[in-house]
């Protein structure tokens, strides 16, 4: 007996209401977007300067009085918070102290992080600083620069390979769920104020990757049928594309989802961050390549001329022997 | 129809092999790194009974290359800072100034009384009462200027200089700013891997980044503030009078002397006079060059107030040595062969033109030529770090499981022969990464219980297209050969695209993110080889035992 997530033979009408779906696309992008021009990121000390301490200590954490005794010392905007997890043991309680870039200082004080673990020290005297990071404002405004180049080159280069290995219509749709996917993960950070940091970064770009890998075995797969069924109509071919590589994509997400899952619950919280872009990015690029990628690419239409000289598989990769 | 070549199982199953023992030393993570770390204080002479022993502990036949675990795992410092290079343009035009109105007092007659003007930092501006001696002037100015050497600036010299209504402006050229950018930069490297050295840690990273930065992360350093302190302790350069030379640590040096070890030479200790001739800070310039013997030498130049007394010094003290010392370590002892005036002289010793270099890098690197500004600093606790490496590992152990079952559940045998692939992919990945000396941070963690997520990704591709192909009965042998062909462009495909931009992250990112770049993507080649590869051969292997009539995928 075969653990069966779809079952054979599907034949769902993916594009009964094309309209719809792409509606929702354009309405969830759009609310994600307000969500970051009203809210904002919450943005970590990498892109924004400043320093956070992590502390640890035995006794429970009493962001009141951390507040109280980092105030006196007038160093601006400080965010107490104290830090749950499962992997915590019953003596461990933890906080995250952030405290902003000081005015006029390009570079780091180490002044101020004695400062705060001074004052610390005296309210909780057995606490211990078990990571302190600071980034200067220089450093963070090239930081996010650096960043959003690397987004937009990821995306960039992927357009040019689909466009290299398919079409122009593929290369847009499957940008587009790209963008959609970065969107929509942006806009669930600033909804929630989850901490943007570099990290993230490196998890929007694996989303780019992880997203795009769904979208190209569907997309190789439209190509192939698009060969084999001259007469057919696109959104039959689209459809037809989409139910036969169906389990596939269940199975694919299914074991990455188990995976990522696993790592959420019980990675520990420093990655907690980073492991939740990912798993919402799957989630999300999943979803995208069959609504988003595929539902454009029928808007859009496509040439239906593939006689290029080609074997069954039409594509210079198809008589590697493995 | 379905076979592979015999010399293509032959490369698959050493490729395996050679992964595999390459992987090996990091299930047994601290007994191979003290027994590298033993390895290499042996190396360093200190030949104890307890370093024979730790060495002994894991057999040296086998491969001891190890994961490099960042310092988010392991624990440490890393500091981020930007060499202030300006301050040493700043401090060159300055010290020219007794140069510029030696040569322009010689001309008093043309140019009339000459006055220094205050001016912006890095010009030097000198005002000449009669202006019409100016050509005259700026001629006896830019014999002053000597020629650049550097690969860039060839052709050109190290002062531009003109006029400027009655001022003469002498700033540094704009080669000779990038060669003295050169070298503070390299200095300043030595002089913190010096440092550093000194304290003995393990594995530390001093990099340069870009024009005038420097990365430096030190596993097992208890707090960026004390990086920065080891860092900024001056080199103490000194010249000494040498009293003696002996074998014995032991020696009594006597009142008002000091034994100091030699750097070389193992066991050789000189005694030497406490009270320094001339200090580093007396010293302008050191250059390797050659003897007139042609043998690779040192040649430095002193202030005027160290040329005095360096000149005094060897004047009375012709035939015997003096000690060139460097942070209580004597760097050599040459003997004192004429007197020296001018302040510049020329070590000599068997030196190679290696070591000649180093030499003069050290001497220029008495101390921090520049300062710095620490732009990013970041300490990580080892508790961290263990409580990360914990949570990874159960995370991990959790995922694998998961998807193993989960495979082992949906496609039977055939999921049963991609997890063996799935776990000879990670012994891979491992293996690679240890082969590279690859850094393992948390976010590298994340990537690796990714790729384990994705690895099976290209095997379903393949299993999903063979139960399709199964359907229009062809034979099972057909059908799995078909299926291997005609996932092949998809898997090629979507492993491409995901690869650039493990490529854009590894070239973008730096730190924990580069890290993560790397699982990536050698995840991905390492995923690619076993799913298509290995799970071709052994389900080959099984075909051919087997020869089934009907398949079950």
């Amino acid at each position: 007996m075969r653990l069966k997530l779809v079952k054979d033979d599907t034949n769902f009408d993916f594009f009964s209401r094309p309209t719809l779906w792409l509606g929702i696309s354009v309405f969830l992008m759009v609310l994600a977007f307000g969500s970051f021009m009203v809210r904002g990121l919450n943005y970590g000390i990498d892109f924004q300067g400043g320093t956070t301490i992590r502390t640890e200590s035995a006794q429970p954490v009493d962001v009141g009085a951390y507040r109280a005794a980092l105030g006196a010392l007038d160093l601006g905007d400080v965010v107490i918070s104290e830090v749950f997890d499962p992997n915590f043991g019953p003596d461990q309680n933890v906080a995250m102290v952030r405290i902003q870039a000081q005015e006029g200082q390009e570079a780091v004080s180490g002044e101020v992080i004695t400062q705060a673990e001074a004052a610390l020290v005296a309210i909780v005297p057995d606490i211990k600083f078990v990571s302190v990071e600071s980034v200067g404002p220089k450093v963070s405004g090239e930081l996010i620069w650096t960043a959003a180049i690397a987004v937009s080159l990821a995306i960039f280069a992927v357009l040019v390979y689909i466009w290299l290995r398919f079409e122009w219509q593929f290369a847009a749709g499957a940008v587009l769920a790209l963008v959609h996917d970065v969107i929509l993960t942006i806009g669930i950070f600033s909804e929630f104020g989850i901490r943007f940091d570099l990290s993230i970064i490196a998890a929007l770009l694996t989303i780019v990757g992880y997203s795009l890998n769904d979208t190209v075995v569907i997309f190789d797969r439209v190509r192939e049928n698009l060969i084999k069924y001259k007469s057919r109509d696109l959104k039959e071919v689209l459809n037809l594309s989409i139910n036969e590589t169906l389990s596939r994509t269940f199975m694919t997400s299914g074991t990455t989802l188990l995976a990522l899952i696993a790592l959420l619950v019980l990675g520990g919280d420093v990655i907690r961050g980073f492991v939740f872009a990912m798993t919402w990015g799957i989630i999300v690029g999943t979803y995208s390549s069959v609504f988003v990628a595929s539902a454009f690419l029928l808007w859009l239409g496509v040439k239906r001329d593939w006689t290029k000289p080609t074997d069954t598989t039409g594509n210079q990769f198809g008589d590697v022997d493995a | 129809m379905l076979q592979i070549d015999p010399w293509k199982r032959v490369g698959i199953w050493l490729t395996l092999a050679v992964g595999v023992a390459l992987a090996m030393p990091n299930l047994f993570y601290s007994r191979v790194e003290q027994h590298n770390d033993a390895a290499a204080a042996i190396e360093m002479g200190l030949d104890t009974a307890e370093n024979r022993e730790a060495v002994g502990a894991w057999p040296s036949f086998l491969p001891s290359g190890l994961v490099n675990l960042g310092l988010d795992l392991r624990g440490g410092a890393h500091l981020l800072a930007e060499v202030q290079v300006q301050e040493v343009y700043e401090a060159r035009i300055e010290a020219l100034w007794p140069d510029v109105r030696d040569v322009l007092r010689a001309e008093r007659a043309a140019v009339g009384t000459i006055r220094l003007q205050p001016s912006d930092t890095g010009e030097l501006r000198v005002r000449i009462s009669e202006q019409a001696g100016m050509p005259q002037a700026l001629e006896a100015v830019r014999r002053l200027a000597t020629p650049v050497v550097s690969l860039t600036g060839a052709g050109s010299t190290d002062l531009d200089i003109s006029a400027d209504g009655s001022d003469i402006v002498v700033t540094l050229s704009e080669a000779e700013r990038q060669a003295t950018d050169e070298r503070t930069m390299q200095q300043s490297l030595e002089i913190i891997r010096r440092r550093i050295d000194e304290v003995g840690t393990r594995e530390p990273t001093i990099q340069r980044q870009g024009a005038d930065r420097i990365l430096i992360q030190v596993p097992g350093v208890g707090s960026a503030q004390e990086l920065k302190d080891i860092i900024g302790t001056t080199a103490q350069l000194t010249f000494q009078p040498v009293v003696g030379r002996t074998t014995n640590a032991g020696d009594v040096p006597g009142v008002g002397n000091e034994l100091l070890p030699s750097l070389d030479e193992e066991g050789a200790f000189y005694i030497l006079e406490t009270a320094a001739v001339v200090t580093g800070e007396e010293l302008v310039d050191a250059q390797p060059s050659f003897d007139q013997n042609g043998r690779p030498a040192v040649n430095f130049r002193f202030n005027p107030a160290g040329a005095r007394k360096f000149g005094d010094y060897t004047a009375a003290n012709i035939g015997n040595p003096f000690a060139i010392v460097l942070d209580n370590e004597v760097i050599s002892a040459p003997v004192i062969q004429s007197h020296i005036p001018g302040g510049s002289g020329i070590i000599t010793g068997n030196f190679t033109v290696e070591e000649s270099t180093q030499l003069a890098v050290l001497l220029r690197a008495g101390a921090l030529p520049a300062g710095m500004e620490f732009l990013e600093e970041r300490t990580i606790g080892p508790e961290l770090g263990q409580d990360s490496i914990d949570a990874g590992k159960i995370a991990t152990t959790v995922a694998f499981t998961a998807v193993l079952l989960f495979m082992g559940a949906a496609y039977g045998l055939f999921g049963l022969f991609a997890n063996i692939a799935l776990i000879l992919n990670i012994a891979l990945l491992f293996g690679a990464l240890s082969l590279i000396g690859a850094t393992l941070t948390l976010p590298g963690i994340a990537g690796i219980v990714l790729t384990v997520g994705m690895a099976v990704d290209a095997n379903v591709l393949i299993f999903e297209r063979i139960r399709e192909e199964l359907k229009t009965a062809r034979g099972p042998a057909r059908a799995i050969e078909l299926g291997y062909e005609k996932a092949l462009s998809a898997i090629i495909d979507a492993n491409i695209t995901t690869f650039i931009t493990a490529v854009i992250l590894y070239v973008m990112g730096s730190g924990p993110v580069r890290g993560f770049a790397i699982t990536l993507g050698l995840g991905i080649m390492t995923s690619v080889f076993t799913a298509i590869f290995v799970t071709r051969l052994l389900i080959v292997i099984w075909f051919e035992r087997r020869r089934p009539k009907t398949l079950e995928v």
